[in-house]
């Protein structure tokens, strides 16, 4: 967890607005405090830590009449199981405080809820509705109601086409559109609350005069759902006659189980001073690191022995979840640019990857050689490795990504030559010759390893003239392998070119590579099918070697 | 040849002269062709500052080869009257001399001569005076010697209507004394040759001074790529520091190891098909390690090890997906699970620089694929001000020495700290790095001892390359888009001894 606080205080983005010389600060927000998301709880997060003001303590009450009842039915179980509620009682909006709230769900939504997909938000005027509440599931054709905002009645199939182009509703479509029966919440008279994820009805709709709101939250991950409540209520029961305090609303599980929200669960954890000193790389005494917590929200006093401290962490910090959080927020708190660097005394022995070693080796001596580096994608369409090079795409053995966004992204390369010869065309301005190469990997299918595939290091090399260039290309690969020290000849781990054949090459100008035993790769004149794919014109022989044998 | 005498005598009628010379008078007085005095010129030119020529066009008048001949053997009519004995000639004779028809017509008009058609024998033709002078000849001599502006202008058009002159428009130089005149210039060689060096001639020759306001002949040569060998830099560093290696031949993850070993719970948003690229074939991991799994799992799921956990219902599906790995903190984790194996357990500072994968929308910055760096400490009662200490040291080495921390948040890391460098050039605090220490319920499941903290960070290899280099679209540098004549020019990377605008401006 961090806090926004300290970013304002060091990272203040300080720039005068027009003639106003008030200081404005940018402040980060972290993606996992869900209780800065709204103006509420940040200026509460602030007074606290300037300690204007002490956290307040969130609770739960029982109303003294009837509570509000929410049963789930079975049907809901295949499509989105879970549902929480909570009432906030003789509420007081402004325009301010209910767009504030309007927004602090929809920020929910994009956020933890994960587009609506794993919780979603509706919150409704009490004072319209009549208990108790029965969330269900039917068919899209047997749920018709006036939505948010509509004047007239729709069913869930018609609801579902009209949002399709609205921009903001589309993008939650996709959640519930394939599935036989839809979520949908009514009260004791039939009126529908809300068919979530979707839409709300607007029969239930708050206004800023709403007093009493009930709020109900579905989802398909319960505790995200639970958060999600506490965080709401936290934020808005300050509006409330009682602030602070939240009514309770029961929620009857399929199972005949009932249960009562919000949780707004204080949980106390006990964290010893010296291994927040320890892990920080400080030296404070507890009763500092206990103020420290205080002022981050984490209300803590020191205990037992003296060096124990006891945080209660309230419902607003969800994202406590370890004694790493409260020491981070130790940290905060102290500052981050207050900490005294020091050096760890870790002795230890650096060593290469093997393979990196040889590589960066080669790329010096392959530059020497006149051949100049080209660094290109591991991503590419099927058609770079298979039907531009004359193979077809079940010959290369190549991993598939399921979801690439456009063709560039359709496979990881098994060759290292497409990439080379999209260099040359790219740059066909430049002089001749143009001698390129690259060290780098490709990736095969191979069902011995634990994920299915396998990387293997290829070098690859070029040449790009008005002549084919065959033997610049051949005495390249007799000065790599004078360089790995493998002699010519089949004999004591030598090397050996033979005549063989590809789609890619011109017939009779192909040879294979054999060294220290297996063949490691081809060389040889480019097929001018192949030249002319590649949107080239000249000639071109090319080389391409997996070293790996050479470790 | 040509520049030999030639040029040896212009420039000692140079030095005679008074302010500069014509070239074609030059060649007149010569007596050679103008083109070798043009030859002259040009080669003196080609040493320096020897001499200034001024490029010149005049008109002049040229004698036909007609003119030539009459300059040289008397006009016809003159010729007509010289074969003229005092006797007479008989007309049809003198109509075979070869000046015979043009000459007689003109020195009829001239009145030099009279026929007379009354002799026996057929006309006859005797002179009338004594003597002639031949105007037309002195005219064209006077012509040959350069002096044509002694002609009136009806003079010349009526030789030039007689076809014995012609005007022709002359390029000229007019050359005058260079900064570094002298006369002495004939003899410099060009270059040093073997045997100047064998017979000693060098010591007596001048040589030809050489431009080196022009540029040499670059070498052919090779050339690294830049972002390479911003990488090679970095490895460096790392290796000084003491880092080993990880193994990142891996670009193929499964789920497990690029997010749930890192306790990145199943439905964080990275975890998303419009973040990561998932595989179709192979579509899923075939082994994970059955034991360490339980553990994760349960850690995700329940919590453990002080942890609440994220309370879900974590699923082996999702684990077993393949993607194409996000970061290199998988090969990070697979490495630290390594080490947690070993007993007993001993400290460990990882590195590695390679490729990750993201299915992002592309921009001028940011592409599907980039490299990224990171550093891993494992010891025993490791701090965030220790974490600070390694970054310190390390953006030392890259001439980066004022640092800030920011609090930020990452799924598996806790502390976690961006980490921010003053930006002379941009004059603006940016972002340079994220870093922080790994959580407990990442490293205790491995079975790395409790005690035991994990400090990493990372950066990508693009963005510092990107500012070293002074390039603002992606493409320019990674792909096949590539500027090759960038990459030809591309200076050493040098990462301490930047000469970038922190210099610049200490200097200016």
């Amino acid at each position: 967890t961090s806090e926004k606080e300290i970013i304002s205080k060091e990272q203040g983005n300080e720039k005068a607005e027009g003639a106003s010389d008030v200081v404005l600060y940018k402040i980060d927000v972290p993606a996992n405090r869900y209780d800065l998301l709204c103006l509420e709880g940040l200026v509460r997060g602030l007074q606290v830590f300037k300690e204007r003001i002490k956290a307040p303590v969130y609770k739960r009450v029982t109303p003294n009449g009837e509570i509000q009842k929410l049963i789930i039915t079975e049907e809901t179980a295949k499509i989105r199981p879970y549902a929480v509620a909570a009432v906030l009682r003789n509420i007081k909006f402004t325009k301010d405080r209910y767009d504030s709230f309007i927004e602090l769900q929809e920020k929910l939504h994009q956020n933890i809820c994960r587009k609506r997909a794993l919780v979603a938000i509706g919150t409704h005027d009490l004072d319209t509705l009549s208990g108790p509440f029965t969330y269900t599931a039917k068919r899209p054709s047997d749920i018709k109601f006036k939505p948010l905002n509509k004047t007239k009645e729709y069913t869930a199939c018609e609801l579902m086409n009209i949002y399709k182009t609205d921009n903001h509703l589309k993008h939650y479509l996709h959640i519930i559109e394939n599935k036989p029966l839809y979520p949908v919440i009514y009260d004791s008279n039939g009126v529908i609350l809300s068919m979530p994820p979707v839409i709300n009805g607007n029969h239930s709709k708050i206004t800023v005069n709403t007093r009493n709101v009930f709020i109900e939250c579905t989802g398909t991950d319960f505790t995200k759902a639970k958060i999600v409540l506490d965080v709401i209520v936290t934020m808005f029961s300050e509006y409330c006659e009682n602030p602070f305090m939240v009514e309770a609303a029961e929620v009857v599980f399929p199972n005949g189980k009932s249960y009562t929200f919000p949780e707004l669960a204080y949980r106390k954890e006990i964290v010893r001073a010296d291994l927040v000193n320890k892990k920080v790389g400080i030296r404070e005494t507890p009763e500092n690191i206990a103020k420290l917590l205080t002022r981050m929200h984490l209300k803590s006093e020191v205990i037992g022995d003296g060096n124990q401290i006891e945080i209660e962490i309230p419902p607003t910090r969800a994202d406590v979840i370890h004694a790493c959080d409260i020491v981070e927020d130790a940290a905060i708190a102290y500052g981050y640019n207050n900490i005294q660097m020091t050096l760890p005394k870790t002795y230890t022995i650096a060593n290469q990857f093997p393979l990196n070693k040889l590589t960066e080796l080669l790329r010096y001596d392959m530059a020497a050689a006149g051949f100049t580096e080209a660094l290109t994608f591991a991503l590419c369409s099927q058609e770079d490795i298979a039907d531009k090079l004359g193979l077809d795409i079940s010959a290369t053995k190549a991993v598939h990504i399921s979801n690439p966004k456009t063709a560039e992204f359709q496979v990881a390369r098994t060759t290292l030559l497409p990439g080379l010869l999209k260099t040359i065309a790219a740059n066909r301005k430049m002089p001749l010759p143009l001698k390129l190469f690259e060290i780098s990997d490709i990736v095969v299918k191979d069902s011995s390893r634990d994920v299915g595939a396998r990387n293997y290091r290829h070098l690859c090399a070029v040449y790009y003239n008005k002549n084919p260039g065959f033997e610049i290309i051949h005495g390249l690969l007799d000065r790599i392998m004078q360089l790995l020290n493998v002699p010519p000849g089949e004999k004591k781990g030598g090397y050996v070119i033979k005549a063989s054949e590809g789609p890619a090459f011109f017939p009779g100008r192909c040879a294979e590579v054999f060294a220290r035993g297996q063949s490691i790769g081809k060389l040889g004149v480019l097929h001018p099918d192949v030249i002319t794919k590649f949107e080239l014109t000249m000639p071109c022989s090319s080389l391409e070697i997996n070293i790996e044998p050479f470790l | 040849m040509a520049d030999g005498p030639v040029a040896e005598v212009l420039l000692r009628q140079l030095a005679a002269a008074d302010g500069g010379l014509d070239s074609a008078e030059l060649a007149a007085k010569l007596g050679v062709e103008h083109q070798a005095v043009v030859g002259a010129v040009k080669s003196l030119q080609a040493l320096g500052e020897i001499i200034e020529a001024e490029l010149r066009s005049t008109k002049r008048w040229e004698l036909t080869a007609e003119g030539e001949e009459i300059a040289r053997e008397g006009s016809h009519e003159a010729r007509v009257f010289g074969s003229i004995p005092p006797e007479g000639l008989a007309q049809s004779e003198l109509m075979r001399l070869p000046s015979g028809k043009v000459g007689f017509s003109k020195a009829m008009s001239n009145k030099w001569i009279r026929v007379d058609k009354s002799t026996a024998d057929g006309p006859r033709v005797f002179r009338v005076v004594d003597s002639v002078e031949d105007e037309v000849q002195r005219r064209l001599q006077l012509v040959q010697g350069g002096q044509a502006e002694k002609l009136g202008e009806k003079e010349r058009s009526e030789l030039r209507k007689r076809k014995l002159l012609t005007e022709v428009t002359l390029k000229t130089y007019w050359v005058s004394k260079g900064s570094a005149f002298s006369t002495s210039i004939s003899k410099q060689e060009t270059e040093l040759s073997p045997e100047m060096i064998s017979s000693g001639s060098w010591r007596d020759r001048p040589f030809k001074p050489y431009n080196f306001l022009a540029h040499g002949v670059l070498p052919d040569s090779g050339h690294l790529h830049p972002l390479l060998k911003v990488r090679t830099q970095f490895r460096q560093i790392f290796l000084e520091m003491g880092f080993t290696e990880m193994p990142t031949d891996n670009f193929i993850e499964s789920s497990f190891w690029n997010f749930d070993a890192l306790f990145q719970p199943q439905q964080h948003p990275a975890r998303d098909q419009h973040d990561t690229f998932f595989l179709r074939d192979p579509a899923e991991a075939l082994q994970l390690p059955t034991d360490y799994v339980q553990r994760v799992k349960r850690t995700h799921s329940q919590g453990g090890y002080g942890s609440q956990g994220y309370k879900y219902n974590w699923k082996l599906e999702e684990a077993r997906k393949t993607v194409l790995r996000t970061h290199t903190t998988s090969a990070s984790a697979r490495a630290l699970y390594r080490l947690a194996q070993k007993k007993p357990f001993t400290p460990a500072k990882y590195f590695s620089i390679d490729r990750v994968f993201r299915n992002e929308t592309l921009d001028a910055t940011h592409l599907a694929e980039f490299h990224q760096i990171e550093g891993v400490v494992a010891d025993h009662g490791l701090t965030l001000g220790h974490l600070m200490g390694v970054l310190r040291e390390f953006f030392t080495k890259l001439g980066i020495t004022q640092l800030r921390f920011k609090p930020a948040y990452n799924p598996y890391t806790e502390p976690s700290m961006e980490v921010f460098s003053y930006h002379q050039g941009l004059k603006k605090w940016v972002e340079v790095g994220n870093s922080g220490l790994f959580r407990p319920e990442m490293l205790l499941p491995m079975g790395l001892p409790e005690n035991v903290s994990v400090i990493a960070w990372g950066l990508s290899l693009e963005r510092p390359t990107m500012i070293k280099y002074g390039i603002n679209n992606i493409r320019e540098l990674v792909g096949h888009k590539v500027n090759l004549q960038m990459v030809y020019d591309s200076p050493l990377c040098r990462l301490d001894a930047d000469p970038g605008p922190r210099q610049t401006q200490g200097t200016a």
